[in-house]
């Protein structure tokens, strides 16, 4: 039988550090779009919270913490990153296996705020994204999952073929906030 | 020009894609009419003032939503989710 090999998607690119910010992969875990179906919201929430310990998130909203957490990704759909979904989700939403699917990684640094503020049409300061705040927006033409987990830890994910150009583009504005 | 998604808060243009006056959800019954078919596919009114546009927040949430705005001033009147509306 072949042996399959897990392989990150950004390859050799990570980590990278330039200036004051550091941009690496997350720790690769299992990730799952949740999707009520129509009128199910509500007993979906009740299920996710009673095995995940998570209720269904508002708009722009992440809940849980390392290791568990479930991301808003859009109208109706929530990305559960962590733990595997219980099977009696699947009785209200849709449950869709996109692991493989994203590249995952992690923004840090004291000025990481000036390197989105680059890339970002959306004002990422403290003052108007805190953590346990998420939005799907565009990183230059990148569509986009940003949730702020740490006060200077952004986690950003991309389609998983663009993470060349995530890592690229992050890399050059990293590179400008540091050259000021 | 910004549009507030009701979902994600105000948002640059550059996010939305315009699909067009919001005809597509009052489509005629099947047996409408040739007429009532016509005018639905072909014909389109070019307001100088306000009017009624789908826009999909397609680099966002993903959700289609429902503009009244005024082509003259660029004003944006109102914007609610289009599945709330439905169609007609």
């Amino acid at each position: 039988m072949v042996e399959l090999m897990e392989k990150s998607a950004f390859g050799g690119l990570l980590p990278v550090e330039v200036g004051t910010c550091r941009i690496f992969a997350a720790l690769p875990e299992p990730m799952h779009l949740v999707s009520p179906y129509k009128g199910q919201g509500k007993p979906l929430s009740d299920a996710m919270k009673k095995a995940h310990g998570m209720a269904f998130p508002a708009a722009g909203r992440a809940t849980g913490k390392e290791g568990a957490r479930l991301v808003w990704f859009g109208l109706e759909q929530a990305m559960l990153i962590g733990p595997a979904p219980d099977a009696r989700l699947s009785e209200f939403a849709a449950v869709v296996d996109q692991s493989d699917g994203w590249a995952v990684l992690r923004l840090q640094g004291p000025q990481a705020e000036d390197v989105l503020a680059r890339l970002v049409p959306v004002d990422m300061r403290a003052g108007h994204f805190k953590r346990g705040q998420t939005v799907r927006t565009q990183l230059q033409h990148l569509h986009v999952s940003i949730t702020r987990v740490g006060s200077e830890v952004f986690q950003i994910m991309a389609m998983r073929s663009m993470a060349k150009t995530l890592v690229d583009e992050l890399q050059g504005a990293m590179r400008l906030v540091a050259a000021r | 020009m910004r549009i507030k998604c009701p979902l994600c808060g105000e948002r640059d243009l550059r996010e939305f894609y315009y699909q067009g006056a919001d005809v597509a959800l009052m489509r005629p019954a099947p047996d409408a009419g040739p007429a009532a078919w016509d005018d639905y596919l072909y014909t389109r009114d070019n307001p100088a003032g306000e009017t009624r546009d789908l826009w999909q927040h397609e680099y966002g949430c993903g959700a289609w939503l429902l503009v009244q705005r005024n082509t003259v001033t660029h004003e944006i009147l109102n914007v609610t989710l289009a599945k709330k509306r439905g169609r007609s």
